[in-house]
């Protein structure tokens, strides 16, 4: 008896502490990133240019730049086709094709990032012969889909029918009961999952490896390679020079605060602009 | 009733400041069926939870006063050493999904880590099977997962399984208000035969129930216990007012 | 117009597989069978065999899964049964989220300053020999990185047990640890199963904090506390790299390979948690 009391407690002690134990990681790695990345922080690392290794100072704003053209690359290709997409399989959900397009959307949410930068290499790269700040854009966007398409299903099949109808009965048009009724009361939902899709691939590296490559100088062009914060952080990191290792956690201190607010936006947006049925 | 195998003395219990009894005393006999009624909300399902310490695995839980159980205060016991003396059936048939019917009726051992001989087992699930009427209808399908049972039959091996710890007290909390009549019929005529061998305390707001099964009833409302005593008398000649509105259907 | 969008959605997926199938065509001639058989890969000689990336793949992976199940699975625990509420659990919840949500490359590069340092100190007094890097950093890294995957769904799935039915044991005497071992983890044990299936998926396809410390040798590792390479790390490294076509296309085959193994792992998953109906 007492001992079956005693054991008990002791397996409640063991998961607490197990699961504590589990956060220290995390503790770690952001302890380390706000103490090194802030002393590597100044007004120069938003504005300038990486320099060459053994020179001081220096900063990050073409990968800064770079991850920004990509998101919007991304955000173009894949928020329409996204919203599109969640619409269709939420319309249409007896239907055998959502079926398929849902199982589709979750084997894709499953594919290796690598594989994407593979595909994307093969489909853009290798036709204009030059790696450019589109592909990688591209090779976001296929990450972001997945995404989009859930939380917009998700969130349209929450919206009760009978909203549907009641336009629809004064008279509505079904494109205009979808534009101007269902979208509208979905809204928070959709914007939150467009934000947590973009929170996920803003750190992303792999696809980026053979598609948007790196470029240490500030380019605009989306014919041509960009920077991006992961790839910088990437490249930094794997060189031996300390001075590198510095701009490294800082550029990580950008990429996780980026990350983070990203994430805190979207809690405030799918709590604040929610609609009530 | 002073040599009850229960006593309830000076008992409060609630969640929080919401107080959900008040001051019950109350002391039951062994080996009697005795009903508790009274309208919804008014605080049965919360007595009996604390007979056998339910009522503390919720948040915000609190209670005060005395619960004997012969003649030794339960919360002075460990709440496991007295859910095994205490079994419970509850208001939905609940058998555990994983375990086969076999295993169900002895759960309780295997939750408690007991372990013994596979014929102790077998007559232990064929004894206590006969005793809820439900080995004939079983005993080819020992073996398989207690789900496909009818609603009925998935209650009365709910019954079985808190019988075959063999307790001192069984608490029944409303056990057939998710049945059919004709299994409600069945379980009605079990609680009556089960009293041989155990204290049935029947949690119900159905006073045709209670007047049918019961050997004592007690009339609860808004957490008070409003009159107590032979289930002939409660329903031929209640003392308090309230009961005699109770039961001829003014309110609840 | 939504048609349209949902034909793309399966195009887009069917025009993955085939990609991948036509670029590999050059090394399936060129390698045939070999590829999945061979133990030797190098580029220089021609010769591409993917035994010591697959091998790569399973060990860090396994491993992974092995060191953090026992973590996981006290998180979904303590979020889903002992502490649902209150400060620790808040703490917890959002602990979990940022783990999920830090980058893999700067999981790889706080591996290479801080947890390769420690793991060559402590090969060094256990007499092996002290890289830093390799299979067992690259496991304990994925480890923290799919932490919050099997908890999270763990958590869900221990969630979904009906309050009656551990009612009914605790009302039989159960000890909470007993309720925990006998009716709520078997209750639950195909929803953790899938939990555990998709953070396997995840393992097995991570490249960047796995590339980073894993010490990128094509040699079939010794040892856990060899270097290796992984599926994904090899592609990564050898890719802008390529030196000539049938290289290129062993590369995508290899990603072929990546993409049928963790699809069918996420298709395995996904089916459970639809029959469980969470949402994952």
């Amino acid at each position: 008896m007492q001992r079956r009391i005693i054991k008990d407690k002791l397996f409640e002690i063991i998961i607490i502490i197990l699961a504590m134990v589990s956060t220290l990681p995390l503790i770690l790695i952001l302890f380390q990133i706000v103490k090194k990345g802030i002393a590597s922080i100044n007004w120069s690392f938003f504005v300038n240019l990486p320099q060459p290794p053994g020179e001081t100072g220096g900063g990050v704003s073409n990968a800064i730049l770079g991850t920004f053209i990509l998101i919007v690359i991304a955000g173009v290709f894949s928020i329409l086709l996204g919203v599109l997409g969640g619409t269709f399989i939420s319309e249409y959900k007896d239907k055998k094709i959502s079926e398929l397009i849902r199982l589709c959307v979750n084997i894709f949410q499953g594919i290796p990032s690598i594989v994407i930068g593979i595909i994307v290499y093969i489909w853009i790269v290798m036709p204009l012969h030059r790696f450019s700040a589109l592909s990688g854009g591209i090779a976001l966007g296929i990450m972001m889909l997945p995404l989009i398409v859930k939380s917009t299903e998700e969130t349209l099949r929450l919206i009760p029918s009978s909203l549907k109808e009641a336009s629809l009965a004064l008279g509505a048009s079904y494109t205009t009961t979808m534009l101007r009724v269902i979208l509208p009361a979905g809204i928070n939902g959709i914007l939150s999952g467009i934000l947590i899709s973009v929170s996920r691939v803003a750190g992303e590296t792999a696809p980026l490896l053979f598609t948007a490559f790196g470029n240490p100088f500030m380019n605009f062009n989306i014919f041509k390679p960009v920077d991006s914060l992961p790839l910088l952080i990437f490249n930094y990191s794997m060189s031996p020079y300390p001075e590198w290792h510095s701009i490294a956690w800082g550029a990580s201190f950008v990429l996780i605060s980026f990350i983070i607010i990203l994430n805190i936006l979207t809690k405030m947006v799918s709590r604040k602009w929610k609609t009530v049925f | 009733m002073e040599n009850g195998i229960l006593k309830i003395l000076n008992f409060y219990a609630g969640y929080n400041v919401k107080t959900i009894l008040t001051n019950i005393n109350l002391s039951i006999p062994s080996n009697k069926v005795i009903s508790i009624m009274g309208p919804s909300g008014c605080g049965k399902t919360t007595l009996i939870r604390c007979i056998n310490r339910m009522h503390e695995l919720q948040p915000d839980a609190n209670f005060k006063g005395r619960i004997l159980l012969n003649e030794k205060n339960i919360f002075e016991t460990s709440p496991i050493l007295v859910r095994r003396k205490i079994g419970m059936v509850f208001q939905k048939p609940n058998p555990f999904p994983t375990m086969s019917i076999y295993d169900n009726v002895v759960s309780g051992y295997i939750l408690n880590g007991i372990k013994m001989p596979r014929i102790e087992k077998d007559r232990i699930v064929e004894e206590t099977l006969r005793k809820v009427y439900l080995w004939d209808e079983v005993m080819d399908s020992l073996h398989r997962k207690g789900t496909f049972l009818s609603g009925g039959q998935q209650q009365r091996l709910c019954i079985a399984r808190a019988m075959a710890m063999n307790p001192e007290i069984i608490l029944l909390d409303e056990p057939t208000s998710a049945l059919d009549p004709k299994a409600t019929a069945k379980i009605e005529e079990l609680i009556t035969k089960i009293k041989k061998s155990v204290t049935v305390i029947l949690v119900t707001h159905n006073t045709a129930q209670a007047a049918r099964v019961s050997d004592f009833t007690a009339f609860l409302y808004l957490g008070e216990l409003v009159e107590y005593g032979s289930t002939e008398k409660l329903f031929t000649t209640p003392k308090d007012k309230r009961t005699e509105e109770y039961l001829t259907g003014k309110f609840g | 117009m939504l048609f349209g969008a949902g034909i793309l959605l399966l195009l887009l997926l069917t025009g993955i597989f085939f990609t991948l199938l036509i670029g590999s065509i050059p090394a399936i001639k060129a390698s045939g069978i070999k590829f999945l058989s061979g133990t030797s890969w190098n580029p220089v000689t021609g010769v591409y065999g993917a035994v010591p990336f697959v091998i790569g793949t399973l060990l860090t992976s396994f491993l992974a899964l092995f060191i953090s199940l026992p973590f996981s699975f006290s998180i979904s625990l303590f979020l889903g049964e002992y502490f649902k509420k209150g400060a620790l659990a808040e703490f917890l919840n959002y602990a979990t989220d940022i783990l999920a949500s830090i980058p893999s490359v700067i999981y790889g590069f706080w591996g290479l300053l801080f947890l390769v340092p420690i793991v060559r100190k402590f090969e060094l007094s256990f007499h092996i020999l002290p890289y830093g890097v390799g299979i067992f950093t690259a496991s304990l890294i994925l480890a923290v990185m799919i932490i919050p995957y099997t908890s999270y769904l763990a958590k869900e799935v221990i969630l979904l047990v009906p309050q009656d039915i551990k009612e009914a044991a605790y009302s039989l005497g159960a000890t909470r640890s007993e309720v925990i071992r006998k009716v709520i983890v078997p209750y639950s044990r195909s929803g953790i199963f899938a939990g555990i299936l998709l953070s396997l998926g995840r393992a097995l396809g991570e490249t960047m904090a796995v590339t980073m410390v894993i010490g990128n040798s094509n040699l079939i590792p010794g040892s856990i506390f060899s270097p290796g390479n992984t599926m994904a790390s090899v592609i990564a490294n050898e890719f802008t790299e390529a030196t000539n076509d049938v290289h290129l296309s062993a590369l995508i085959e290899l990603g072929l390979l990546l993409f049928i193994i963790t699809g069918i792992i996420n298709f395995i998953g996904n089916i459970i948690i639809k029959k469980l109906s969470i949402k994952g």
